[in-house]
């Protein structure tokens, strides 16, 4: 039987993609096909869930993604490297001053620039700050899905507050296009490394809180513990990474184990659970978020004075009296910014330990102001794609839980 | 701008760490597939942070699932799966970066694809590879052969055209009336 619905669905479609099922006969033996999002409250952001229900429980799903997609690989091939930072900020939205550092470093390193020590505590503080709002959004957002509110509350103050430190730094708290190749935008103001210490302070005894909130609480572990439980072969296959692998037994932290930027130089512990459930992600992420502190108020009191730029003459940008005063200054200036600067021919796979996992960027220089490829490598794909596996033969409502719980950022997943 | 000659620098510290770990490897490799592996960029000779090896295009399945399971190479975790527009003959190369959980260390494994040739997919090493690899066939029009679902993935499936080849054009519109709709087909 056809009806109108299905004659208009079918218009225009190829043979294959049509619509062949009896709108009348889903309920014929009690399955029904669920369409969730792209624009539903519960998908973060713009993802879309098709599935096949039986009662609650999730037959089979299927997931799709691209509503968001902003070409952001193809933009990479025809900006300068100077103009691309911009973009980098809309891959991880909740975390954007780690895409900046991890692009900033793999030009850098296809460069052969080095830059200044201060430079890199900075880029360190800019990390840890990202990590810790990025968990901190990923483990509220995850209990606000299954109900708990006020505990979201308590994390979101003390990441608006993390956004005014940020503020200060760069000047805007979202997108905040921070880091430069071979230095930073602007010096950390007088004072930040006291405001910062306190506001590690404060936030210690937030995650004291929200952990004594939450972490015992019967009806969070009734909705978490065994729910979408991925396991550490499943982990492999899918090339999980980040506090998701971690949470299913796999101890590895790029942090550690590849260390760039200063991490060697300050200690910090590597927190790895066993089970691979959502219980097991929440309590890895405030674990990481602890450790992060630590490190915070560890660079806090080695950070020292100093320069924030490298002087290699191919990526500083020049001083603005330089540029004001001097006919060389100006044309360096122009130059920059109208041709941008030449990157040797090469290619390098950068890796970092974001908040999500790993986070690379793979370019491809030819030797021009414009990579030939640039490939950005976002754990959220790789995390989205085992979604359907991870919560198949599950309740519909467990989705909702295992999906929060992976924290899936549509910006760098569409890219 | 003061353009200086290509420096091979972005070895950076893997190259002392990793360099003799590599070779004995890449000798492994050799031994074990002979004529299947077509060339091997070394990093300080070539401006390249891990070495590339390139591989035949019908062997790269058995190649990489050598190096996976192989207690010398053990490279379980795909790191990332993309492909380059290299604008000539053979047009394509399908890039597979590869990361060692027990020796920490990285490799790059590649293969030559001309246009509208077919790449054997290695969903049956990592079964990651497969939104991967859709990518591949949205971004490039690279297909791969044996893939159960090889559909666009970013792009709406009404596209034409495929968006990351150097040849197609920046600005430019394909309005589509009515949204993808529902496949049941794929829950069946």
């Amino acid at each position: 039987m056809q009806n109108s619905t299905t004659d208009k669905l079918n218009k225009g479609l190829p043979e294959s993609y049509s619509i062949e099922h009896d709108p009348d006969d889903l309920w014929g033996d009690s399955r029904i096909i669920v369409n969730i999002g792209p624009t539903h409250p519960a998908m973060h952001g713009a993802l879309r869930m098709v599935a096949k229900l039986n009662g609650e429980t999730i037959e089979k799903s299927y997931c799709e993604y691209g509503y968001t997609h902003r070409a952001k690989e193809k933009l990479g091939e025809n900006r300068t490297y100077h103009n691309f930072i911009v973009y980098t900020d809309r891959l991880n939205y909740c975390s954007a001053l780690i895409n900046n550092v991890v692009y900033s470093m793999s030009v850098e390193r296809l460069l052969g620039v080095e830059v200044p020590e201060r430079c890199v505590w900075i880029r360190m503080i800019c990390c840890e700050l990202a990590r810790v709002i990025d968990h901190l959004i990923c483990i509220g957002i995850n209990a606000v899905d299954l109900g708990a509110f006020s505990f979201f509350l308590y994390g979101f103050h003390q990441r608006e507050e993390a956004y005014t430190l940020i503020e200060k730094l760069s000047g805007a708290r979202l997108t905040t296009s921070y880091t430069r190749i071979g230095g930073l935008a602007g010096d950390a103001p007088e004072g930040f490394e006291s405001e910062l210490k306190a506001w590690v302070a404060k936030t210690r005894k937030v995650i004291d809180e929200m952990d004594s909130l939450l972490t015992g609480n019967k009806i969070w572990k009734k909705r978490t513990v065994g729910v979408g439980v991925f396991n550490k072969e499943q982990c492999l296959k899918f090339s999980h990474s980040g506090p998701n692998a971690r949470a299913a037994g796999i101890d590895l932290d790029l942090r550690r184990d590849q260390p760039c930027m200063f991490y060697k130089d300050v200690e910090f512990d590597v927190p790895v659970s066993q089970n691979g459930d959502v219980f097991d992600r929440y309590l890895i992420r405030i674990a990481e978020i602890r450790q992060s502190l630590n490190i915070l108020s560890q660079i806090a009191d080695k950070i020292k004075k100093g320069p924030i730029w490298s002087e290699d003459k191919r990526v500083r940008i020049p001083d603005k009296d330089v540029v004001y005063n001097t006919m060389e200054g100006l044309i360096h200036h122009f130059k920059f910014f109208m041709t941008g600067f030449s990157v040797p021919e090469g290619e390098a796979y950068t890796q970092f330990e974001a908040a999500n996992g790993e986070l690379g960027f793979y370019i491809v220089s030819k030797g021009s102001p414009r990579s030939h490829r640039m490939r950005i490598r976002g754990p959220s794909f790789w995390h989205y794609q085992s979604l359907s596996t991870m919560v198949q033969g599950e309740k519909i409502a467990d989705m909702v839980a295992a999906l929060g719980s992976i924290n899936i950022i549509a910006g760098e997943l569409d890219r | 701008m003061d353009v200086r000659k290509p420096i091979a620098t972005n070895g950076g510290y893997w190259l002392p760490k990793f360099g003799d770990l590599w070779k004995t490897q890449i000798e492994a490799l050799k031994a074990q597939f002979g004529k299947a592996i077509e060339e091997v960029r070394m990093p300080p000779d070539y401006p390249t942070d891990v070495p590339i090896v390139y591989v035949r295009k019908d062997e790269i399945v058995p190649v990489l699932n050598y190096l996976k399971t192989d207690s010398k190479m053990d490279y379980g975790f795909l790191a990332d799966l993309t492909a380059t527009d290299e604008q000539k003959e053979p047009r394509f190369e399908v890039v597979y970066n590869l990361f060692s959980h027990s020796s920490l260390c990285r490799i790059r494994v590649k293969v030559r694809v001309a246009d509208g040739d077919e790449v054997p997919t290695a969903i049956s090493v990592w079964e990651g590879a497969n939104w991967a690899e859709r990518e591949v066939y949205d971004m490039f029009g690279v297909k791969f052969r044996g893939h159960p679902d090889l559909r666009r993935i970013l792009m709406d499936i009404r596209w034409v055209g495929h968006p990351l080849r150097k040849d197609y054009p920046l600005k430019g519109y394909q309005v589509f009336a009515d949204a993808e709709p529902v496949d049941p087909t794929l829950l069946d």
